[in-house]
């Protein structure tokens, strides 16, 4: 991403700005997706690989796809969880 | 992420310095989602099954709202640290 050299008056042309916003956009949900990844690698081999074997057994590659769909279920609940608390600590603040 | 090293503010467009706000506002809200999905998978999430059963919801649940409660109670009190030593 270069920020590095506004035009004169710091007005982009319309075309610019959409093309600006839509690669800050991607880039944000490309490293949300990539914390997520990294999240599930690390939660699921600990739940799922407790000794390492030679390759990833039957079970344990079940066990993993498992985890992956239980953990997205846990970060969508917690992300609703967190939005309406928000919001009722939003209400409160009037 | 961090926007800090925007130029001269005077010099942004500010249609889209607000939209870099709101979007670094919401990447820190999802940075905090992560945060907590992590901290609430430990205590909640025994073995993975084939659906998160309504324990485990609840578990969940109470996990996000008793650990905002945490970090609101920590600073309220940390606050009161701080101006005591201030007024030694």
């Amino acid at each position: 991403m270069d920020f590095s050299s506004p035009p004169p008056g710091g007005k982009m042309d319309s075309a610019t700005r959409d093309q600006l916003m839509s690669q800050v956009k991607q880039q944000i949900a490309l490293a949300n997706a990539q914390e997520l990844l990294q999240k599930m690698s690390e939660k699921c081999y600990k739940k799922c690989i407790s000794k390492p074997g030679t390759t990833l057994d039957n079970s344990e590659q079940k066990c993993i796809a498992m985890c992956m769909d239980r953990y997205m279920d846990t970060w969508n609940l917690v992300s609703r969880v967190y939005a309406q608390r928000l919001q009722r600590e939003s209400n409160k603040m009037g | 992420m961090s926007f800090d090293s925007l130029p001269n503010k005077d010099e942004v467009d500010p249609e889209v310095a607000s939209f870099i706000q709101m979007e670094s506002q919401k990447a820190e809200l999802q940075a905090q989602v992560h945060k907590l999905a992590d901290v609430c998978w430990e205590q909640c999430v025994d073995r993975p099954r084939d659906k998160l059963d309504s324990r485990t919801e609840t578990c969940v649940s109470n996990c996000v709202e008793r650990f905002i409660d945490t970090s609101l109670t920590v600073a309220t009190r940390f606050q009161k640290l701080i101006q005591g030593a201030g007024n030694m």
